[in-house]
């Protein structure tokens, strides 16, 4: 992300050096798909219905749980008939925030990416025209698709920015960090502080090259040197999308919010840790083929480590627990 | 006959008189043209002219272009290094940088 505040950060609660971390309560949405409380009901209505897959079992929250930090705990997710597939299912906590969606970048916008696992024959294998003439002949949904859009049909296009507006309202922003960034000097213990001061110094953790700005995200592209790049016919990622040299088993930055939640970690679900996470940054990656240029192996103490781990826990929000919707017949 | 090559030779002068670098920086992860970020914008350049892009941020980028008008992958170029792209057909060409999609600029060439 290009950053807009790029003024020395100065560690010290509240200070004013600090806003650049600070998210707002919803994420930013497009004139086309301006935010509003029935389009949220509605979409949350879609995302935890499972008869938006072929086989009527799998849903939205199938593999982005709120019990779960909006993933699956899984090392990679398992999609129609329980198929194992390639990569984790990332969380769907502050990808509103995000430029680009999806671990390959495939999708820019949460109203591109909402309709992808339904039509994916690998994941909820939906039958599109069915599932828009039952949204069609249900009574319940097409009087909340009226209230939510009135005067657009019931197709693809709403049914996907209900899902992206009900997305965007999935928002991590009152965590430690955040209460610390705002004034609570007690909010952060010790190590937590010093693990933010390791992970922003590039002679340290070098954590902000990546992760960078108040969703702790470039938005980027980077290979980091998985042990699975090595394998016989690696993801090749991000190339997929743009054939660049670089981006050869390239996967986008996740957020760390709520990262404590959304174990395991990396798109391939390898690290079960968040200290398993550091040490493969400490040691530069495994597999150097393609390896991003900006990752570097780490001179980091023991006592840095932990504080990193400890940092990166503060950044999760205090959990409420997600009341179920009724669904319409 | 020799008048027909004073007027080539005259010709190409002109044409490498005419050829002009416009320099488009790296920093703090957008494309900053003239001091200004310029992600999402766009500039204007001749055919014949060169792009000269310079890295003035602290870690590496990669800039590149799959349009048609100019294929090129520069690589990765840590700060202080710049890359040159002479571009030599007319067209719209789009910039980006492979690590961060957020650097994007669109360059066209007349």
């Amino acid at each position: 992300m290009a950053q807009g505040d790029t003024s020395p950060l100065v560690f010290e609660p509240g200070h004013a050096s600090l806003t650049r971390f600070l998210l707002p309560n919803t994420a930013p949405y497009p004139d086309t798909n301006k935010l509003n409380a029935k389009r949220v009901e509605l979409g949350k209505q879609l995302f935890f219905d499972p008869r938006l897959s072929l086989d009527g079992n799998m849903s939205c929250a199938t593999c982005h749980n709120p019990s779960l930090g909006w993933s699956d705990a899984l090392p990679t997710a398992l999609g129609f008939r329980g198929q194992l597939l390639g990569r984790a299912s990332p969380t769907v906590i502050n990808t509103g925030f995000n430029s680009i969606q999806m671990w390959d970048g495939r999708k820019k916008t949460l109203e591109d990416q909402a309709m992808g696992p339904m039509m994916s024959n690998t994941e909820m294998n939906m039958d599109i025209p069915l599932l828009i003439d039952f949204l069609n002949t249900s009574q319940g949904y097409r009087s909340a698709f009226n209230n939510a859009y009135p005067g657009e049909k019931i197709d693809e296009a709403t049914l996907a920015k209900a899902i992206a507006s009900f997305e965007r309202t999935i928002v991590s922003n009152t965590s430690a960090f955040d209460r610390w960034v705002q004034g609570d000097k007690d909010a952060l213990s010790n190590s937590a502080i010093t693990g933010f001061k390791v992970f922003m110094d590039p002679q340290k953790g070098n954590c902000a090259v990546c992760h960078s700005g108040a969703n702790f995200t470039d938005n980027g592209f980077h290979n980091i040197g998985l042990p699975s790049f090595g394998k016989e016919n690696p993801d090749l990622g991000r190339y997929l999308e743009k054939p660049v040299r670089i981006l050869k088993g390239a996967f986008k930055t996740p957020t760390i919010r709520d990262v404590s939640l959304t174990a395991p970690y990396f798109h391939d679900g390898s690290a079960k840790t968040l200290m398993q996470v550091v040490n493969h940054y400490v040691q530069g990656g495994v597999v150097k083929t393609n390896l991003s240029p900006n990752l570097k192996p780490l001179v980091l103490t023991e006592l840095e480590k932990q504080a990193l781990v400890d940092f990166m826990k503060a950044l999760t929000s205090p959990q409420k627990p997600v009341q179920l919707p009724i669904l319409p017949l | 006959m020799k008048r027909i090559l004073l007027l080539l030779l005259l010709a190409t002068a002109t044409n490498f008189s005419l050829a002009d670098t416009t320099t488009i920086n790296q920093k703090h992860k957008a494309f900053v043209v003239n001091g200004q970020p310029s992600n999402g914008g766009q500039i204007t350049v001749n055919v014949g002219d060169t792009v000269r892009f310079v890295n003035d941020d602290e870690f590496f980028h990669n800039v590149f272009s799959l349009s048609d008008a100019k294929l090129f992958d520069l690589g990765s170029f840590p700060k202080g290094d710049h890359r040159d792209v002479e571009f030599d057909t007319a067209g719209s060409v789009e910039v980006e940088c492979a690590l961060h999609p957020e650097m994007f600029i669109t360059i066209i060439v007349e």
